[in-house]
């Protein structure tokens, strides 16, 4: 048993607002640079939808996450016979028509326009060669809240393989749905953006499991950009160097949430470490596809284990990092529970940020000018809710409806139960009837409850010690560090 | 250098050095330090926020996390905020700013053209206003470029200049100043209407301006808005959203409905499109556009049969007779052969009360013990007595205390049923339905009939009860108003939903004891009959106990009304520290009239419907002369006051003779009864009754705020105009002098102070730079949540800004220097009142009598306006500006009928605080906008704990009831402005709010009522539903009714709009959008990326199709008020028929022209609307219905607008 620890995260879908002040706390601090304009390492997308960049899911363009062959877990996007032609010219490579064209407005016209016979206007200019644009065509959210658009909507990579029936269903407004994904970078376990950099520069932390790409070491051979299926790394055009989600390690090591986490007013958010086997990796990267949402959960380690703590103790993890993944809010959502999912799975870089889906409004059937919502219990079943399970079963289990249910079931009998002890107007017999059918207890039930509803910012956050003086201390005597840190000159990331 | 250890848990396969870049990263998350502050305008959220300072440069904001605890079973409000505040750190230092002083070139150029003839400012200012060819020649160029940076010193000397000269030409109510909703800035806002009252001069209203307000609120309650905070969504088990996108309007509480959800509470959605909220909800209801109240009307008829009639539910009967005025008795009257519901039965009119003092305010029950009609406590006439301590529900007989146990209903015993007719304005038709009624004596000898307003409400909703008459058959009956049926022709939603609907609802208010919730918005309250549909809604909230209970009643967010420290900071703003009388205009008449859009249209009726016989000419009249009438008869204000200036008119009555007030009062009524003297309205064109100053702060006054912004442009601003409407009035109008030509730029100076260059930046005349709310000390409060919170300066103001406290603090200064040689000693000014609500005015108007017709005496504050006497000190503005006046510490404070003395305070300020000397006194200081945050803490009762047991001891004499206990636990809590810096503070228990907070409870409103037996300052003291005044009756709403939306015919906003090419005509909606606050926000960097760079035209995929669009088409936007040229947004979660604009862009960046209207820059979303008041929401001086700013008054509705799209080729700018 080989554990490490590793951070993860939970998004719980059914609470997101799709309001983006995750997106912009990220911008504001990390991402507001000449280069980085077009970076989003938080993004928002309304499903369905195309996404950001447009139609990142369809791996036959993009080539992102890994596939087998036999018994190989190979990188789809690239193999050491491909890295030295493609590094030049990489068709899998998104271009900025997939991302967009940042774009600013002539302010200033607002206060230098000479007196003339109309108002003046600022009209939208580029951010990158500062010429005016006639009509802007594209943005990082572009089909925000588009849903059921006979463009956008449509051409979600996810709507292939469903039924005409299905496909049609969200293009109209009598059946319409749609929710919101906030994506960021999964910090995977098995992550395949590592894998292609050709430099060394992508790492996996050992301490909490984020990937960084060192703005140092990168080269420029944006082999990542590809090989990473959900598009999360960034070609910074003005320093040369890619750059990605830090997942806010400088907040972190001073034991705050990351600027996403911390700035979710939906308080749809949960962080918390959970120890994993890496010795099992390869076993379980190689599994059936609908195989893969028990397989990554088999790999994360009951931290109350004796043996798993044992071994986490060999392997150098502080009691303090043991403890605070036995408190961990992921690894109740993702293993207790199983009420979270992986996003895509099917790619196996086995990401470590999982989604709770949503419970959506019953679907309504329309006679005439009339629309009825067909109803016969207080709340409507699943199979009765607006977006087809198989759409979403794409998204969070890799096409395995059953642990897609099984989430949503879940949700649903904790309202029901939750109903019956607060109001009384569902019978307990139905309430406990929902709770069994749907794998729960009463207890559990109230404790998804506490956490989904009442939690604060320490029960949704659980921060591991970070430990710095350790850490630092493979580098400089933290002594010499606190009496020298911040003296000299910072320096930026040279283009090599 | 020592040896490092190797810890392979960190190390794992990497090269420890080689991480030694990641402090990269690190470098950029150090910050130097973190200040809280928040947003200061227009927003509900009222976020705290921590502002990140680096190397003296705001760089980020983050929210704070350190709320004020709430009782441990309700989720944390942690962390607020939301995508637009996050963003605002990007104006500080943007393209955008506005960094020094700007003025438009032309006026600059006339301007020093004309001091070089004149050395006195003033007569510098007179000279050009003198000439019309100088004025119209800087009008002309009012957002047209041209604008040169000046400085502080010849602002603020043009500014006075033009001040002084406007009081001494025209009177100081032709200056005037609008800002937005004071509670987010409240001292920013304090600032400016210091100045204005202390000047004589005029503040805009803006709740009811923006149709925030919801007229049934104070109709039904007597309260402006009173709302749960968000926190208690939490507690209600049944949610019904309507007009309301909680994800993009309530962006920070919309998680307590989320989290709500998991608990097991039902949510349903009402909108005509999958909302953003609709995702949230278990059940979308895709009611059709603006047809919510003929739901509701149904949902009640399910209600009222089901669980009122046939099971006779225990709790909602007692709480529908204990809470509502179901069992006050209605005089019937006769109508041909049958009869009708008139007014309320006035306690006066029985031998047994004619003595009683108010009895005509007094009102009757029908007492089971003793079978006769009795008079219980708590009415208008109770509050307003001589004797104390009857305003209270106790159900007893005010006179003699016996017990009252109310008839709710006369069904078991009655001496008839009487044929009663009632409106079906769907169909235009008249229905007769069977009331029981009772007889009683009157002391004239005369037998009435009587009925309660229960039996009424019950034959209105068409619940039959066994009675004759046109009552439905059944829920099928799809021709009887208000069945299920008929609903579903309305509405488009089956009625099996809505019944199942309507017993879900029941259902879950019996178990939980009321615990329902409407969560309503602009959806709804912008449509033109809002009121109907609120009051339908809110029928069905207490019908089933749901009002004044936690997770239960009406909440209403549109529009952020709670400015909590009301009462001490209302004394500080509106300068009745100095002054108690003031000049508050409601701004829907305000706009509605000076910029002319009441000319074209005819008659309201042309649109409202209303009763087929009403007799009175009011009901079927053009719009302005109602509210001609409404000003004679001292219902709403208006200003200017007089054709007159009203210091020339204070020096006429001095040369008159009338020397004393009194004197001058009476002299002026004489002038105004014998009609030498009018009032302005009557010739709202006249040069002499135009606004002439303009200041704006804090808003968007000519854009996202200017319903009807292309008739702002023409008419207040004198420049280019895109409206293609045409006069339509002169025929219709009788009470005003038709102008012939309709005046253009009646402004001779507007003055905007701003941090951004928006569009009423770019249209006015002087833009003075405002520092940023990250750059100035003031405060924050809202209905959302109960607690306040300050803003403070994470850096000091940028370049050359100021903060509002002082720009405002320094025109004083300028202005007093200036009144010397203009206006020097006391200037006497005389000010005209409307009759106010929460005074004993609430009982002036028993009828609706005119005394310029003669139907009642002319009298002062009674039949006609109070006039006041005010002898204005202009050399002294200065200092009373920064000194806070004696009044207070004299009189003490109150607001919404609450009173404390608060001497003791006083004067521990002036010992222990700043002060500011002059004339040998010494006062408080508020020369510092700090000084006036503390001032404002200390004296008011939500956070000086002692005023509120104060509050409540005066409660407890007038009502009788023991309240005082509500504040004893907090009596020696005090909060100062470094506390609130220090962590948000949650507010005390008060008796000026109607709900109770105390230990982490969530705020609902009216709990104070409920729980404690206090009543509603409404005319029988109870919640009304029935609405007897006799205006209401005329008009048809005393009832709760449906009334059809205006045809677009009807409307006129097609008349004259060109149609070229395949054009589709559609309903504009302007719900609240995603990213901006208003129009703040919209226009930086990051909203502009995460929308489209422009604000979209939503419309259907079919609604494209049939014209050949295609998302992100450019579209040209048309109606007869103006054009807009944009790119669509083609969704089908937007049905057929309807369109959408969200509130509200700028025309300042990415605007494109208009190629149909002359190839001239292209407008904004309020290009398209023109503004229709509602005649009876001008009623005054009959209990509920008297005025207050922003509580009462017809309201600036925009939803019932229809346009004209069509595809563009291509564009220019």
């Amino acid at each position: 048993m080989d554990v490490r620890s590793q951070i993860g995260m939970v998004f719980h879908l059914d609470k997101c607002i799709g309001c983006h002040t995750c997106s912009i706390a990220c911008k504001n601090i990390w991402t507001d640079r000449e280069g980085t304009e077009y970076m989003w390492w938080n993004n928002v997308e309304t499903k369905p939808g195309t996404g950001f960049p447009t139609r990142w899911e369809d791996q036959d363009a993009y080539k992102g996450g890994w596939m087998v062959e036999g018994d190989e877990l190979k990188l789809r996007s690239t193999s050491k016979a491909k890295i030295v032609p493609n590094i030049f010219h990489n068709p899998a490579q998104p271009s900025l028509d997939d991302y967009y064209e940042p774009w600013t407005y002539k302010f200033q016209t607002l206060f230098d326009a000479p007196e003339g016979d109309d108002q003046p206007t600022a009209i939208p200019i580029s951010k990158i060669t500062g010429e005016p644009m006639e009509k802007i065509e594209a943005g990082p959210n572009w089909d925000d809240d588009l849903g059921g658009s006979n463009i956008y909507a449509k051409n979600d990579p996810n709507m292939e393989g469903l039924t005409a029936e299905q496909r049609a269903q969200m293009l109209e407004i009598e059946r319409i749905s749609m929710f919101y994904v906030p994506r960021i970078c999964n910090h995977c376990l098995n992550p395949s953006c590592v894998a292609a950099c050709p430099s060394g520069a992508l790492y996996k932390r050992g301490e909490d499991g984020i990937v960084l790409l060192s703005q140092e070491k990168c080269r420029a051979w944006r082999s990542c950009i590809p090989a990473c299926p959900y598009k999360k790394t960034y070609y910074n055009w003005s320093t040369g160097k890619s750059e990605k989600c830090i997942l806010c390690y400088p907040r972190l090591e001073a034991g705050e949430a990351p600027a996403c986490f911390h700035s979710c007013v939906g308080r749809i958010r949960y962080l918390g470490n959970v120890l994993y086997d890496m010795d099992k990796m390869r076993e379980i990267a190689m599994r059936p596809e609908d195989e893969l949402v028990d397989a990554q959960r088999e790999i994360i380690l009951d931290p109350h284990d004796p043996d798993v703590i044992e071994a986490a103790e060999k392997a150098g993890i502080p009691d303090g990092v043991i403890e605070s993944a036995q408190n961990s809010p992921v690894y109740k959502f993702v293993k207790e529970w199983k009420l979270a999912l992986p996003m895509h799975v099917e790619y196996r870089t086995f990401p470590m940020l999982f989604y709770v889906p949503p419970l959506l409004p019953v679907m309504s059937t329309t006679q005439g000018d009339v629309v009825r919502n067909d109803l016969d219990s207080l709340f409507a079943d699943i199979d009765k809710g607006r977006a087809p399970l198989e759409y979403m079963a794409k998204l969070f289990s890799a096409g395995n409806l059953g642990k897609l249910r099984y989430s949503l079931k879940k949700e649903l009998a904790v309202k029901i139960w939750r109903r019956y002890v607060t109001v009384g107007d569902i019978e307990e017999e139905e309430a406990r009837r929902a709770l069994l059918e749907a794998d729960c207890t009463a207890e559990e039930a109230d404790d998804i409850f506490r956490l989904t509803a009442l939690a604060t910012t320490d029960d949704r956050y659980v921060i591991p010690p970070f430990q710095r003086e350790m850490a630092m201390e493979m580098i400089i005597d933290p002594q010499e560090l606190k009496a020298e840190a911040g003296f000299g000159f910072r320096s930026a990331p040279k283009r090599s | 250098m020592k040896n490092l250890p190797n810890n392979p848990f960190l190390q794992d396969s990497l090269d420890p050095k080689a991480r030694k870049w990641e402090e990269f990263y690190r470098n950029r998350w150090q910050h130097d330090k973190v200040v809280r502050s928040t947003h200061g305008v227009n927003c509900t959220g009222s976020c705290s926020w921590n502002v990140h300072v680096k190397e003296g440069i705001v760089s980020w904001e983050m929210q704070a996390l350190d709320y004020p605890d709430l009782d441990p079973n309700i989720p944390p409000m942690e962390p607020r905020g939301c995508q637009r505040g996050i963003s605002y750190s990007w104006y500080l230092y943007s393209p955008l700013r506005v960094k020094y002083p700007y003025i438009r070139g032309a006026l600059l150029d006339l301007w020093r053209e004309a001091r070089a003839e004149h050395d006195d400012p003033v007569h510098a200012w007179k000279s050009i206003m003198d000439d019309p060819a100088k004025r119209a020649r800087y009008q002309r160029a009012r957002g047209k470029g041209g604008l040169r940076r000046t400085s502080w010193r010849t602002s603020k000397e043009i500014i006075s200049a033009s001040a002084i000269h406007t009081i001494k030409e025209h009177g100081p109510d032709r200056v005037v100043g609008f800002s937005p909703i004071p509670a987010m800035s409240m001292l920013s806002y304090a600032a400016g209407s210091r100045m204005l009252q202390l000047m004589g001069g005029v503040n805009l209203s803006f709740y009811d301006w923006y149709c925030d307000l919801p007229n049934a609120s104070p109709e039904v309650w007597g309260e402006q808005t009173d709302v749960n905070e968000s926190a208690d969504w939490f507690n209600a088990k049944f949610i019904a959203v309507m007009g309301a996108n909680l994800n993009m309007t309530r962006t920070p509480d919309v998680h307590f409905a989320a989290e709500a959800r998991t608990n097991g509470s039902k949510m349903v959605v009402f909108s005509p499109d999958f909302s953003q909220v609709a995702k949230f909800a278990d059940e979308w209801v895709s009611v059709n556009a603006g047809q919510d109240g003929a739901w509701w009307m149904a949902v009640n008829h399910v209600i009222l049969k089901e669980f009122h009639h046939e099971q006779q539910n225990e709790q909602f009967l007692n709480y529908t007779r204990t809470y509502t005025d179901s069992p006050f008795l209605i005089e019937l009257v006769a109508d041909g052969d049958d009869w009708k519901a008139g007014q309320l039965l006035r306690a006066g009119r029985l031998d047994r009360y004619t003595e009683e003092e108010n009895n005509e305010w007094k009102f009757l029950n029908w007492d089971r013990n003793e079978n006769t009609a009795k008079m219980p406590m708590g009415s208008v006439g109770h509050r307003w007595g001589e004797q104390q301590g009857k305003w209270n529900l106790i159900p007893k007989d005010g006179k003699d205390g016996s017990e009252i146990d109310a008839e709710l209903t006369f069904l078991g015993d009655h001496a008839g049923v009487a044929q009663c007719r009632f409106d079906d304005f769907a169909d235009g038709e008249k229905v007769t339905r069977g009331v029981p009624y009772r007889t009683v004596q009157t002391s004239d000898g005369e037998t009435v009939r009587v009925v309660t307003v229960y039996d009424v409400l019950m034959a209105q909703y068409g619940v039959g009860r066994g009675l004759e008459g046109a009552y439905p058959a059944d829920y099928d009956d799809e021709k009887a108003v208000y069945t299920p049926a008929w609903a579903e022709l309305y509405t488009g939603i089956s009625r099996d939903t809505l019944i199942r609907f309507a017993r879900e609802w029941a259902v879950t208010a019996d178990k939980t004891g009321g615990k329902c919730t409407v969560i309503i918005g602009a959806g709804i309250n912008h449509w033109y009959h809002a009121n109907l549909m609120y009051r339908a809604a809110i029928h069905a909230l207490v019908f089933t106990g749901c009002v004044g209970v936690n997770g239960g009643g009406l909440a209403h967010y549109v529009g952020q009304e709670k400015l909590a420290p009301m009462d001490s900071w209302a004394s500080l703003a509106l300068a009745k520290d100095w002054y108690p009388a003031s000049r508050l205009q409601n701004g829907p008449s305000w706009h509605y009239i000076h910029s002319d859009q009441w000319r074209y249209e005819k008659n309201g009726t042309d649109y409202n419907t209303v009763p087929s016989d009403a007799e009175d000419r009011m009901t079927d009249s053009h719009t302005i002369d109602v509210n001609v009438r409404a000003v004679r008869s001292g219902w709403l204000p208006f200003f200017p006051q007089f054709d007159e200036s009203s210091i020339e008119l204070a020096k006429r009555a001095e040369a008159a003779g009338a020397k004393t007030k009194e004197e001058v009062v009476a002299w002026v009524k004489d002038e105004l009864v014998s009609r030498r003297l009018k009032f302005a309205i009557e010739r709202p064109d006249a040069p002499e009754n135009w606004p002439r100053l303009w200041f704006i702060w804090r808003g968007n006054a000519l854009m996202s705020s200017a319903k009807g912004h292309e008739y702002f442009l023409h008419h207040y601003l004198g420049t280019h105009t895109n409206r293609v409407g045409q006069d339509l009035a002169e025929d219709a109008v009788q009470d005003v002098e038709w102008a012939e030509k309709a005046p253009s730029g009646k402004m001779d100076l507007v003055v905007d102070l701003n941090f951004r260059m928006d569009t009423t930046a770019l249209y006015s005349d002087i833009i003075l730079p405002a520092a940023t709310w990250y750059e100035k000390a003031d405060m924050n409060s809202t209905d959302m949540h109960a607690f306040i919170h300050p803003l403070a300066p994470a850096v000091p103001p940028c370049w050359e800004s100021k903060s509002d406290w002082d720009i405002f603090r320094d025109l004083s200064k300028r202005f007093s220097e200036m009144a010397e040689k203009h206006l020097p000693g006391k200037t006497r000014d005389i000010v005209l009142a409307p009759l106010a609500h929460d005074s004993p005015a609430e009982m002036a108007q028993p009828t609706m009598a005119d005394w310029t017709k003669g139907e009642c005496e002319p009298i002062p504050g009674k039949t006609m306006p109070g006039i006041a006497v005010v002898d204005r000190d202009y050399t002294n503005l200065y200092n009373q500006f920064v000194s806070y006046g004696r009044i207070p510490r004299e009189k003490g404070l109150g607001a919404h009928g609450t009173h404390y003395e608060c001497t003791d305070f006083y004067d521990e300020l002036q010992a222990t605080k700043p002060v500011h000397r002059w004339e040998g006194e010494t006062y408080p200081s508020l020369k510092d906008a700090e000084d006036a945050a503390n001032v404002v803490l200390a004296l008011s009762t939500v956070t000086n704990g002692e005023l509120a047991y104060r509050a409540y001891k005066e409660m407890e004499v007038k009502t009788g009831l023991e309240l005082a206990d509500l504040a004893e636990r907090h009596r020696s809590v005090r909060t100062n402005f470094k506390d609130l810096q220090a962590r948000p503070r949650r507010l005390h228990n008060a008796p000026l709010w109607s709900g109770l907070c105390a230990d982490g409870r969530p705020y609902a409103s009216y709990t104070y009522n409920i729980e404690r037996m206090v009543p509603w300052r409404t005319v029988t003291g109870r919640q009304s539903l029935y609405l007897d005044h006799p205006g209401y009756i005329m008009f048809g709403e005393h009832l709760p009714t449906y009334k059809p939306k205006p045809r677009p015919d009807e409307y006129s906003d097609l008349i004259f709009t060109e149609a070229k090419g395949p054009t589709l005509t559609l309903n504009y909606l302007t719900p609240h959008g995603k990213w901006h606050i208003h129009s703040t926000y919209g226009d930086n960097e990051r909203m502009t990326t995460l929308s489209r760079g422009c604000e979209p035209f939503w419309m259907s995929v079919d609604d494209a199709e049939k014209i050949g669009i295609v998302d992100n088409d450019w579209v040209e936007v048309l109606n007869d008020h103006g054009v807009v040229v944009t790119r669509a947004a083609v969704s089908a979660r937007i049905p057929e028929g309807i369109c959408i604009i969200y509130h509200s862009p700028e025309r300042t960046y990415g605007v494109p022209k208009s190629p149909t209207r002359g190839n001239r820059r292209a407008g904004g979303h309020n290009s398209l609307t023109r503004t229709r008041l509602k005649p009876n929401l001008m009623l005054g001086g009959y209990g509920q219905f008297t005025y207050h700013f922003n509580y009462w008054g017809p309201t600036g509705c925009n939803r019932d607008t229809h346009i004209v799209v069509r595809r563009l080729e291509s564009i220019s700018y």
